[in-house]
């Protein structure tokens, strides 16, 4: 028996910004949740099971959360499931949650992840020492400082490369009401003076610590029918782990994230992404991550990447639009960034972007990664349902 | 929906510390154990699913490292609940019924010993109003007991026989932490005694799945997964009616357990008094084999206690000493969050 179609028929976001004080944990997610259900036109009644995905439960020091908030996520005699694959969480629960509905187990899931980062502090989150195992270095942009560099110097890309997708993803930020990062005095010059943190990786370049939480309503054909807007349809979603450290490791293009966008592809149809997709939101913490993914997922050939970069082609209206939203450079609630992509990328192909539209997106691609460049998660939607 | 079903089973040897073994060496033994045991390589398996909790670690992202013990390389479709593995194992159970797999890998890690379990637990409780106050596990489980007494559901003699049943039981079960002869104990939170409350200690689990014919092919006699469910009660316990667990029974009810009589039910059911709550939530009659494993009395590895639950359901159809059983699995204080699965032998679904 073929899978069930799933169509995401409600999407819900907070205001993304340094410190929610005004709400709590529970009250952080129920915004979310609440402004997906409104989308969809359903109500806490017409859902069969949560699934809920954050980072390290150390980061807002609640063990488990899910119990504490089985009850604001409208979960109570509910089935709740709880997923955590570090960085790529956002899209690994948003695909747990639309697996439940292709078996048909469900019929509508509220999916939801959310980071409340001002609770605690991320870096001592992820800096509790261990005997016998490497640390983290100076937090993330330390482990990834060094990829980047061996990015530039395999593919010879001119160091102004990165500056580039900042400047961009910030502009594109501007266009969406819910993203953190607002700066409209922004210049390609401001960017390019900010100071170096993790050479090559400067201040501008990297994603903000954010409150914020992201919700999804995925449901079944006969939901979809009843959808007060259009669906976007999962075409194809997969996920991919490989280790953290072993010697074959290519950490400028992980394999893991290759497989995982070949199977997407397969699922999909999909024979050249680079013609067929018409709007990516990809997990871009350090901006010089767009052009490693462009050639990780397919866009572009090995040590092409930048060239897409610098000729625009990334831009908002350029032929291959990344992070319309303004990206994890904008907003970065880490256990939500990686449903963030998920959900904007069915907002482009819903038509209901807003002012980050993409024209006429069909297909878009949502991008999710994390630990050390190893656990992956992505999901392609479209405007049709898929063919059967 | 497809037929699923757990196919081997392996748990390490439960014990109060393992401070010469990290997670990863703790864990290796058994997921070598249940590869083994059908004959897969990693490679073969169609998902992983993994649970486990960073708080027991201490430290953020601990479950990375056990993916390094699994060998992920190639890379492999994989994925992680913060919860006990029996979660995991459903994770892996939607993922078969998708079609998208055909068999998976399951497993499931705790070590307690590093810290104090009871404070750490006490962490998961509201953050703003309760976790301040630092309620702890046993003294939550006490209130759940006393309401259960004040009821007229128990006594504490009854409570005291369901440890001395429990620990005799696991007499016959070589991996358990505790057995033999339950001490009077002393009261450590009133009504409970210690002989009521769990060992504290670290253990490891995992089980694999699969799917019709190549689950025949895997197991002589196969653990069929007819029915899986689980559900969640509001988190506080003023809103709650302690003495009874209807997520429990819904889970149960979805899982088709009410059907047809259970010959053996393995309960998470780490305090004495909570085995009360559930055999009277899920309607288990004196003919009900309860824990023949011990239970979660014997060896609660905090993560994988649940997982155990359905492995040692399963291993009992494997070896034809049940041919249906109920496997349950608790999450949170006071039966919060349950899980149910329904396990039959072949002859018995025929």
């Amino acid at each position: 028996m073929p899978k069930e179609p799933v169509a995401v028929v409600g999407v819900g976001q907070t205001k993304h910004v340094a410190a929610r004080h005004d709400v709590s944990l529970a009250g952080l997610v129920r915004e979310a949740a609440a402004a997906a259900l409104r989308d969809a036109g359903l109500t806490w009644a017409d859902i069969d099971a949560v699934v809920i995905g954050k980072a390290p439960d150390f980061f807002e020091g609640v063990m488990m959360p899910e119990l504490y908030l089985a009850d604001a996520l409208g979960a109570v005699g509910k089935p709740l499931l709880r997923v955590h694959t570090a960085g790529s969480v956002g899209g690994s629960t948003a695909l747990v949650a639309a697996n439940l509905v292709a078996a048909r187990v469900h019929r509508t899931v509220l999916t939801l992840a959310f980071e409340k980062q001002s609770e605690s502090n991320a870096m001592w989150g992820l800096s509790l020492p261990i005997p016998f195992q490497q640390p983290l270095l100076a937090g993330a942009g330390g482990f990834f400082a060094p990829h980047v560099r061996a990015y530039m110097r395999r593919t010879g890309a001119p160091d102004t490369v990165g500056s580039l997708v900042a400047y961009k993803d910030r502009r594109n930020a501007l266009k969406n009401p819910y993203a953190h990062i607002h700066d409209p005095d922004i210049t390609l010059e401001k960017v390019q003076s900010a100071p170096m943190l993790w050479d090559p990786i400067r201040y501008s370049e990297t994603c903000p610590s954010s409150d914020g939480a992201c919700a999804m309503i995925l449901t079944d054909r006969a939901g979809a029918d009843r959808s007060p807007h259009p669906p976007a349809w999962v075409h194809g979603g997969a996920m991919r782990s490989e280790p953290t450290l072993f010697a074959g490791k290519d950490f400028v293009s992980p394999q893991a994230g290759k497989d995982c966008a070949a199977d997407v592809y397969r699922q999909a149809g999909i024979g050249d992404p680079r013609r067929e997709i018409d709007a990516v939101e990809m997990y871009v913490p350090f901006s010089w991550y767009e052009p490693m993914w462009l050639e990780n997922l397919g866009f572009a050939a090995e040590g092409e990447g930048w060239k897409l970069t610098e000729a625009g082609v990334t831009e908002l209206d350029g032929d291959l639009p990344v992070n319309p939203s303004g990206g994890v450079l904008s907003t970065n609630p880490i256990g939500a960034s990686g449903m963030i992509r998920f959900a904007e990328a069915a907002l482009q192909v819903r038509g209901r972007a807003g002012e980050h539209q993409v024209d006429g997106a069909r297909r878009a691609l949502g991008h999710a990664y994390g630990g050390g460049s190893q656990f992956f998660a992505m999901w392609l939607v479209g405007a049709e349902p898929p063919a059967r | 929906m497809r037929d699923v079903a757990i196919v081997a089973f392996a748990q390490t040897d439960h014990l109060r510390r393992t401070d010469d073994l990290s997670e990863v060496e703790m864990l290796m033994p058994v997921l070598h154990r249940v590869l083994d045991a059908t004959g897969l390589r990693t490679s073969d398996i169609g998902f992983t699913c993994s649970g486990s909790s960073d708080y027991l670690a201490g430290r953020a992202f601990s479950f990375t490292m056990a993916l390094d013990g699994v060998g992920a390389h190639p890379p492999i479709s994989e994925s992680h609940v913060e919860m006990d593995g029996a979660w995991a194992l459903y994770e892996a159970w939607v993922k078969i019924q998708t079609g998208e797999a055909d068999t998976a890998l399951v497993y499931a890690y705790g070590k307690s010993s590093p810290g104090q379990v009871r404070d750490v637990l006490t962490r998961q409780l509201d953050p703003y109003y309760t976790a301040p106050l630092w309620p702890d596990s046993v003294a939550l489980a006490a209130l759940q007991a006393q309401a259960l007494i004040d009821a007229g559901d128990t006594d504490e003699a009854a409570l005291a026989a369901v440890a001395a049943r429990s620990r005799r039981d696991a007499s016959d079960n070589p991996h358990a932490q505790l057995s033999g002869a339950v001490p009077a104990g002393e009261r450590l939170v009133g009504p409970l005694r210690t002989g009521d409350c769990p060992p504290v200690g670290d253990g490891a689990a995992a089980v694999i799945l699969a799917a019709g014919d190549t689950a025949r092919a895997l197991c002589a006699r196969p653990a069929w997964i007819r029915g899986i469910d689980h559900r969640i009660e509001a988190h506080g316990l003023g809103v709650r009616e302690l003495t009874d667990s209807p997520s429990a029974r819904l889970a149960a009810e979805r899982a088709g357990a009410f059907e047809r009589p259970v010959d053996t039910a393995e309960l998470h059911a780490p305090f004495t008094s909570q085995e009360v709550v559930l055999r009277k939530a899920l309607g288990l009659g004196d003919g009900v084999r309860i824990n023949p494993s011990g239970g979660a009395l014997a060896a609660n590895p905090v993560m994988a206690a649940g997982l155990i639950r359905l492995g040692e359901a399963a291993a009992r159809i494997h070896r034809g000493e049940s041919d249906r059983a109920l496997a349950h699995a608790t999450s949170g204080p006071c039966l919060q969050q349950n899980l149910v699965a329904v396990l039959e032998g072949e002859s018995a679904h025929a």
